[in-house]
């Protein structure tokens, strides 16, 4: 399928800026299920800095803006093919030890609920049948609630309040998976809404399991599958945090304002 | 050199001065509470706290402006950032953080300094009486000048040092002369008599300025010899003009090493020029107060501008 | 009681390397030995050098108490430590390499992986980094201890930013001003061109990117942190800049200072603050030591950055257990340096062991530092034992226990007179385009008359440490 995108994210501050830092991974990984037809990404008053593909095989683009401006706006266009793996990330070029990821971090510290989750379907045939069950099982536990959790919510805290978005979803699964021995690792990219409204998020999130003989794999508790045509990948993470998108810094910020808009939508071939 | 370390060694400079004007400052106000005054000795202290920014400071303090009390805001308080232990501790913590750029004689002396403000701090009140202290201010700041004065390398560290003095003493110098015109003889029929002439005298001395205002001038003291002394003659090492002849000569050292002009130069360039063809009787024709207040601000700008063209990392 | 290997004396015989420091001794009277220290610890004010070594924190503005009395190595003696530290860092920057390459040594089964990959202190940003010359740990700080003639013990590594050598130099300074006939009378190695082999290896790895003479900067948490003398005294002799994370910036693909000039590109970055605080952006976003975006400047090879990020998990203590592997894993070759024998609290037999002996042991938290969180058995009361044995059982995994050392003593003065007191030795090592080491390290000294612990926080002082010449 060929998937074109269209994501605009807007920064506005009372005060103008100066120095302002980023760090992008906005370009899709580079694997068997994904092939560039071109990609464009663009930032207002911006010097283009270092270019790396890192350790996780991420494409990493930073950037500088000397300022002082008022308002930055990053857009993202361009056009992918995507093939459906059934979530597997084949042909992925990447160094890190999959045991790197099961150390938890302050977003994906399973608590005694996450536990007593994990522990249900602990007893579950191993591998992909396991990790199935544990994603139905952290879908089951979380309804998709826009609005009721935030961007710094935990997975402990979006477990106990039963709802959440996309980014709980897969921070609980992450937890529920690090605490069964499972390599997890969060997973940023986009997502096209099909014409049902039954997808949630054009930008979305999800989880990879590692599975022995199969490697990673990705699994979307939201919508309740893997990763197939309609998602492509941007990148990887310990948690939401480490695998951001668009991680940013500025000196002299008083107050800043974000506005994102996102288009993902199937074209012709 | 790093912009954080010229930017310590000229705070360093601009501090020792301060130290050493708030302690003239105290001075003055000691030798006019002496004299008889119609609008009696409180006010005179008010007016000097108004010469050192400080009067609100100082309201919110005491009640009331007896000698002790200001004693206290004016040496002692750290809270007060002109106050001359608020000063040396932060003119000594600069000096600390770019111990490697000064010699150790420099360091020596501000060490030194901050060793003995602690232990005056630590003294029963009262046993330092109030002359005793702006003799050590003095004095201290006296040595720390010297040993940059002797033996400090004459890179562009020593030019930014030289900035932060001269800049702090052209302030410095024209807020003590607007203590004298601004708030002391607020009524014109005073100006001219003796009374004024006497506490101009008192100015003079507390500039340790008397005796070479004699040598320079001779005869009776009158305030347009002051006036022109304290701004116009190159002579006096406290003139508006000799503060202003020291900008020019650091900030054309620095234009030079560096191969590039700054606004600081240019707007240095122009004040420098304003003083060299003003005369006295227009000083007094345009206000002393006003000439001040111009001055005084044009002091700011050309700060603002060593800011911006050297101190804070920016400049491309 | 442990008979302690005495480093001058053999029982009356007096040992060769301190020959010419017996007379010394003798030849100094009460009154005049006095006068001296009086007079080093004035030169130790002077100079200010006033902080605490190996991050142990506390007041800034304390002095370090400095014994006259220098501890002693024959030129024999020294070479052989010398292979052994040089080989222990090469082996160190190996394992680092590997592990955060391809971690040969984890699939070969020699040292656990979750030891190496759930690590707090391994950095998944740094996987796939080549560094400069294959070096992540610049600079190697090798703590040993001595039980016997032929007997040194590694106790640990540091292979972050190891503190103190400012000791080491200051203490030889002052030595040689004030008893400059010692050093006519004793052929004793120069440590005075540490700053230069430090800034030759700095400068040997500089990034591809820098063409010419790289510019060179030391990073500091600022003028607050205890060890703030050491790093502008470091930067003074090097002839290089000390920055703070304000002075620096990233723009396009380089980091930048800002002088009165404009800006300025830097090149090697020999960072004193940890990997926590480098990179907002990176890692803690609250970090105001930090730079913004050096991290990416630095993984696409823009910068150097001494040590590396994620160059600690070569020096945590459970790893430590796994050094002599490394040597053979990777070198091919037999240890020449030992380790102490450690039992990890957190594998079930060796917690039996440790709660079996623990008046006997040294007890230490994985990662504390200072001479804090530890339990020396021999030295402690029965009560004192039991409440560390309840803290080692609630958390095992947090501990590991070793045999308490028979440390060597060396002679120092103390208010009676000389006396023998126990020493430890942080030598140095500097790790670039090649290795070098100079001869010599802070010895650090146990004051208290039969204390087995050194650090400065507990009673440590600090002497001057000689090789003498062939």
């Amino acid at each position: 399928m060929w998937l074109t995108v269209d994501h605009q994210t807007r920064y506005t501050y009372a005060q103008p800026v100066r120095a302002v830092v980023q760090s992008h991974r906005l370009t899709p990984s580079a694997f068997d299920g994904q092939r560039l037809i071109d990609w464009e990404i663009t930032v207002s008053d911006g010097v283009m800095g270092s270019r790396f593909r890192d350790g996780a095989g991420d494409q990493i683009q930073a950037w500088t803006v000397l300022g002082p401006v008022s308002e930055i706006v990053v857009r993202v266009r361009g056009t992918v093919e995507t093939l459906d793996l059934a979530g597997v990330l084949r042909g992925h070029r990447e160094t890190v030890a999959p045991q790197a990821y099961l150390r938890p971090t302050d977003a994906t510290r399973a608590d005694q609920a996450i536990a007593a989750l994990a522990a249900q379907v602990a007893g579950t045939a191993g591998g992909l049948e396991q990790a199935h069950a544990l994603a139905g099982a952290v879908a089951d536990a979380i309804a998709y609630q826009p609005g009721t959790t935030h961007s710094r919510t935990t997975a402990a805290e979006a477990m106990a309040a039963g709802q959440g978005v996309c980014q709980d979803h897969a921070h609980v699964l992450i937890a529920a998976a690090r605490h069964l021995g499972c390599p997890a690792r969060y997973v940023s990219g986009y997502l096209q809404a099909g014409a049902d409204g039954q997808a949630h998020e054009a930008a979305h999130a999800w989880a990879e399991l590692w599975l022995s003989g199969l490697g990673w794999v990705g699994f979307d508790p939201a919508n309740r599958c893997c990763p197939d045509a309609r998602y492509i990948r941007l990148g990887s993470g310990m948690d939401a945090p480490d695998a951001a998108p668009i991680r940013g810094i500025a000196r002299g910020v008083s107050r800043e304002a974000m506005d994102v808009t996102v288009a993902v939508t199937a074209s012709q071939q | 050199m790093l912009s954080r370390t010229a930017d310590n060694l000229y705070w360093l400079a601009r501090y020792m001065e301060r130290a050493e004007t708030t302690a003239r400052l105290l001075e003055v106000g000691a030798r006019i509470a002496l004299i008889p005054s119609a609008a009696g000795y409180r006010n005179e202290w008010d007016s000097l706290l108004r010469a050192t920014g400080s009067a609100d400071g100082f309201a919110a303090r005491h009640a009331d402006a007896s000698q002790k009390n200001i004693e206290t805001y004016l040496f002692f308080d750290h809270d007060n950032p002109s106050s001359v232990a608020a000063c040396i501790t932060r003119a000594r913590e600069n000096g600390r953080i770019v111990r490697t750029a000064l010699t150790s004689q420099v360091w020596d002396a501000l060490n030194t300094a901050f060793q003995e403000l602690r232990s005056i701090e630590s003294a029963r009140r009262g046993v330092w009486e109030l002359s005793r202290l702006t003799e050590w201010t003095m004095r201290h700041s006296a040595m720390v000048r010297g040993a940059i004065e002797a033996t400090l390398l004459r890179d562009a560290g020593y030019d930014f040092l030289n900035l932060g003095y001269h800049l702090e003493r052209a302030d410095s110098t024209a807020r003590l002369m607007d203590v004298k015109y601004y708030v002391l003889l607020p009524r014109a029929d005073f100006v001219g008599t003796g009374l004024d002439n006497y506490q101009w005298t008192t100015l003079l001395r507390a500039m340790s300025a008397h005796r070479a205002f004699h040598w320079a001038y001779g005869g009776e003291v009158t305030a347009a010899k002051i006036a022109d002394f304290l701004i116009l003659n190159p002579q006096c090492p406290r003139a508006l003009i000799t503060c202003v002849q020291g900008l020019n000569t650091h900030l054309d050292r620095l234009t030079r090493a560096y191969r590039r002009t700054s606004t600081a130069q240019a707007q240095a360039r122009v004040a420098l020029a304003g003083l060299a063809e003003a005369r006295v009787d227009e000083i007094f024709d345009e206000g002393l107060h006003e000439f001040l207040t111009r001055f005084i601000g044009d002091m700011a700008l050309v700060g603002l501008a060593i800011h911006d063209s050297y101190l804070s990392g920016d400049m491309r | 009681m442990t008979a302690f290997f005495n480093e001058m004396y053999q029982g009356q015989q007096v040992r060769a390397p301190y020959a010419a420091l017996g007379d010394w001794m003798q030849s100094m009277p009460a009154e005049l030995r006095s006068l001296k220290q009086a007079e080093a610890e004035q030169l130790f004010r002077r100079i200010g050098i006033t902080f605490a070594v190996y991050g142990e924190g506390g007041d800034p503005d304390r002095l370090i108490p400095f014994d006259m009395f220098p501890r002693v190595f024959t030129a024999g003696e020294w070479s052989r430590l010398e292979r052994g530290i040089k080989q222990r860092a090469k082996a160190l920057n190996a394992f680092l390499v590997d592990v955060y390459g391809r971690g040969e040594i984890v699939r070969a089964g020699r040292i656990p992986g979750n030891l190496v990959y759930q690590n707090a202190a391994y950095e998944k940003a740094v996987v796939g980094i080549k560094p400069p010359k294959g070096v992540y740990s610049h600079i190697v700080g090798i703590d040993l201890v001595r039980t016997g003639p032929d007997d040194f013990f590694v106790l640990e590594d540091n292979c972050r930013t190891p503190s103190g050598v400012s000791y080491m130099l200051e203490n030889r300074e002052i030595m040689m001003r004030m008893f400059p006939d010692l050093f006519r009378a004793n052929r004793i190695e120069p440590v005075d061109n540490y700053p230069e082999i430090l800034r030759r290896t700095l400068a040997s790895v500089a990034p591809a990117k820098c063409k010419g003479d790289p510019t060179v900067v030391i990073l500091t948490p600022g003028h607050f942190n205890s060890a703030y003398y050491e790093h502008s005294f470091l930067a003074d002799l090097m002839g290089v800049e000390l920055v703070e994370g304000q002075d620096l910036f990233v723009e396009g693909e380089f980091v930048w200072m800002r002088t009165t000039e404009g800006p300025r590109r830097v090149d090697v970055i020999y960072r004193r603050i940890d990997d926590a605080f480098i990179d907002p952006l990176c890692f803690r976003p609250d970090s105001m030591l930090g730079i913004p975006g050096l991290m990416d400047v630095y993984r696409s090879g823009g910068v150097s950055i001494c040590s590396a990020p994620g160059a600690g998990v070569a020096d945590d203590k459970a790893v430590y257990t796994f050094v002599p592997e490394m040597v053979r894993f990777y070198l091919g070759e037999e240890p020449l340096l030992q380790n102490v024998p450690t039992w990890q609290c957190g594998k079930a037999d060796d917690l039996a062991h440790v709660l079996d002996k623990l008046p006997e042991l040294v007890v230490k938290e994985v990662h504390g530092s200072g001479g804090y969180g530890m339990l020396v058995g021999p030295k402690s009361s029965k009560a004192e034992i039991e409440a560390f044995r309840a803290r080692i059982v609630a958390d095992p995994g947090n501990y590991i226990a070793q045999p308490t050392l028979a440390l060597s003593t060396t002679p120092t003065f103390v208010n009676e007179g000389v006396a023998p007191r126990h020493v430890d030795l942080r030598p140095y090592c500097l790790v670039g385009e090649s290795i070098e080491l100079v001869p010599g390290g802070l010895t650090r000294v146990a004051l208290k008359e039969g204390s087995l612990v050194v650090n400065s926080s507990q009673g440590g002082g600090v002497k001057d440490t000689w090789v003498l010449a062939e």
